[in-house]
């Protein structure tokens, strides 16, 4: 019983901590005193002026649509790495999971340094593209160590039954493999959003003057005052998240209990 | 047509983007202004203030690390005991806080933490001393501690559940009691995922300019911070290059580290 209570007790704390300053963000997003020091009241004027500010609504349409393409691009890639991968041999599949996993392990500082030198040797001009190809670049990894374990769980013999029943590669793969493989797909390209939403450091180093994403504007923001539009604008994405999920997760756990009954019945 | 084929837009990419400019950073690391080859910018790191840099970096995440991995094995078998349903459940409530900006996040504890902030009201309403940490290596610790606890969590976690209960079970059979099953079968059976975690967390915490940046009021200099200066500010390549590698010594190390204790990548975060 009392260590039934502590160590609900203990993942209660933690949550507190992880959640305390999105909390705390929210809060200030109401907060009618332009400064983070004190409480000035309740007010929504952040919300409302967050709409009338093009400057964070462009940051925001920037970081949505790099999120979104690199998101895309990196899990077609990745996935069709996958499935070259799997008829490999050990060794070669070895090594190029390996060289996948470069970015991920590597600091991202380090990643975004190298980026940039060989944007600077290259002569590109820094600004949107830069940042599209970085975060594609680190998000790879993301999709095939979401999709490769579902490659794994493949039964070979489905494919080739669809062949036998006359089914060409491209339907074979279409109507029999790729719905295995979706939900490792689908995981990869949530996961490789995520990590190009919340991205910093790798922008920080590939992008140019003139093009911001939210995390670059809040940085150059930091030293003379954050915007409170931008706690409006986190706590609204935040809220929508939140929702989508438990919306989400809730659809499943029906559909879950349904099947239990039907299981039972 | 042959399946392997499919393999060339992935190696394209690897090669241009991954494995050629870190080819580039080993060549800035070696040369001068001129282009000469030079040693100058690896001995850099010798130099006073870098090597304060470099020891407080290595400090700093060294205490991150052992915390983060204290915080979350308990956490991660409290989380494998719970229902087995909820596992997207659990890796989503860990994933959630990045939807939120992770400069935002962290900015967030300079609101909580500052003299007058939120954890002081509340300490001062229990009459309890003022904890005066913002601006201080503290403070920092406390920023990757919040930031990469996900890190070691996950796999940890993935690790756990993927134990097989009668492999716990037989254990108890066989008289062990708790803490010598926990020490015989669940914790080497969980060792990919702590190793995973251990490097997940201890990367990028020596790396890190942002936290020290908005935690450390601009005054704690971490190695990352020099390396972002050499780049961003001084446009001095060749060091923050050479600065670089010597941290990648740090960085394969750690991968070197991972790859033998973990050699079919159980400890993944996924």
């Amino acid at each position: 019983m009392i260590r039934k209570i502590t160590s609900k007790l203990y993942i209660i704390c933690i949550f507190i901590f992880l959640y305390a300053p999105i909390a705390t963000l929210i809060v200030l997003s109401f907060n009618d005193s332009k400064t983070r020091a004190k409480w000035g009241g309740f007010s929504i004027k952040w919300y409302i002026r967050l709409f009338q500010d093009e400057v964070i609504l462009q940051a925001l349409s920037n970081t949505l649509i790099l999120a979104f393409s690199s998101a895309l691009i990196a899990t077609i890639i990745g996935t069709i790495a996958c499935i070259a991968m799997d008829g490999m041999k050990k060794r070669t599949r070895l090594l190029l999971l390996g060289i996948a996993n470069i970015p991920m392990l590597n600091a991202d500082i380090v990643t975004g340094i190298s980026l940039m030198l060989i944007f600077i040797t290259l002569k590109s001009d820094f600004g949107f593209t830069t940042i599209l190809l970085a975060h594609i670049t680190f998000n790879i990894p993301f999709v095939i160590l979401s999709v490769m374990p579902k490659i794994k769980q493949l039964n070979p013999s489905t494919y080739e039954a669809a062949l036998d029943l006359g089914a060409s590669h491209l339907q074979a793969f279409f109507k029999v493999v790729f719905p295995d493989l979706l939900p490792g797909i689908l995981t990869g390209f949530l996961m490789a959003f995520t990590m190009s939403l919340d991205d910093f450091i790798i922008t920080h180093f590939t992008k140019g003057p003139g093009v911001d994403t939210l995390s670059t504007k809040i940085y150059t923001e930091v030293k003379k005052g954050i915007k409170p539009e931008m706690y409006a604008l986190s706590s609204i994405i935040f809220v929508a998240v939140l929702l989508l999920l438990l919306f989400s997760n809730k659809k499943n756990s029906i559909r879950k209990n349904k099947s239990q009954t039907q299981k039972i019945a | 047509m042959n399946k392997k084929t499919f393999i060339t837009p992935y190696v394209l990419w690897s090669t241009a983007f991954i494995i050629i400019p870190l080819c580039m950073v080993f060549y800035y690391g070696f040369i001068d202004d001129t282009g000469a080859f030079t040693l100058q910018n690896i001995l850099a790191i010798s130099s006073r203030e870098h090597q304060k840099a470099f020891f407080l970096s290595l400090i700093l995440s060294f205490i991150s690390t052992i915390i983060c991995l204290v915080l979350a094995y308990p956490l991660a078998m409290l989380l494998a005991n719970m229902n087995v349903n909820q596992n997207s459940f659990i890796v989503m409530i860990f994933i959630l806080p990045m939807w939120m900006n992770f400069l935002l996040r962290t900015l967030a504890w300079q609101t909580l933490l500052e003299r007058n902030g939120v954890i002081n009201s509340i300490l001062s309403v229990f009459h309890l001393p003022k904890l005066m940490i913002i601006n201080t290596p503290y403070a920092i610790i406390l920023g990757m501690v919040y930031n990469f606890l996900p890190f070691m969590v996950l796999p940890i976690y993935n690790s756990l559940i993927k134990i097989d209960d009668s492999v716990i079970n037989a254990a108890k059979d066989l008289g062990a009691n708790s803490l010598q099953t926990f020490l015989k079968v669940i914790l080497p059976l969980s060792l990919p995922g702590v190793i995973s975690g251990i490097t997940m967390v201890f990367v990028p915490a020596l790396t890190t300019f942002v936290i020290s940046d908005l935690l450390g009021g601009s005054k704690i200099l971490l190695i990352g911070n020099v390396i972002e200066q050499a780049f961003t500010q001084a446009s001095n390549w060749q060091l923050g290059s050479g600065l670089s590698l010597v941290l990648m010594i740090f960085i394969i190390v750690s991968m070197i580290f991972s790859a033998v204790f973990d050699k079919d990548g159980e400890g993944n975060l996924i």
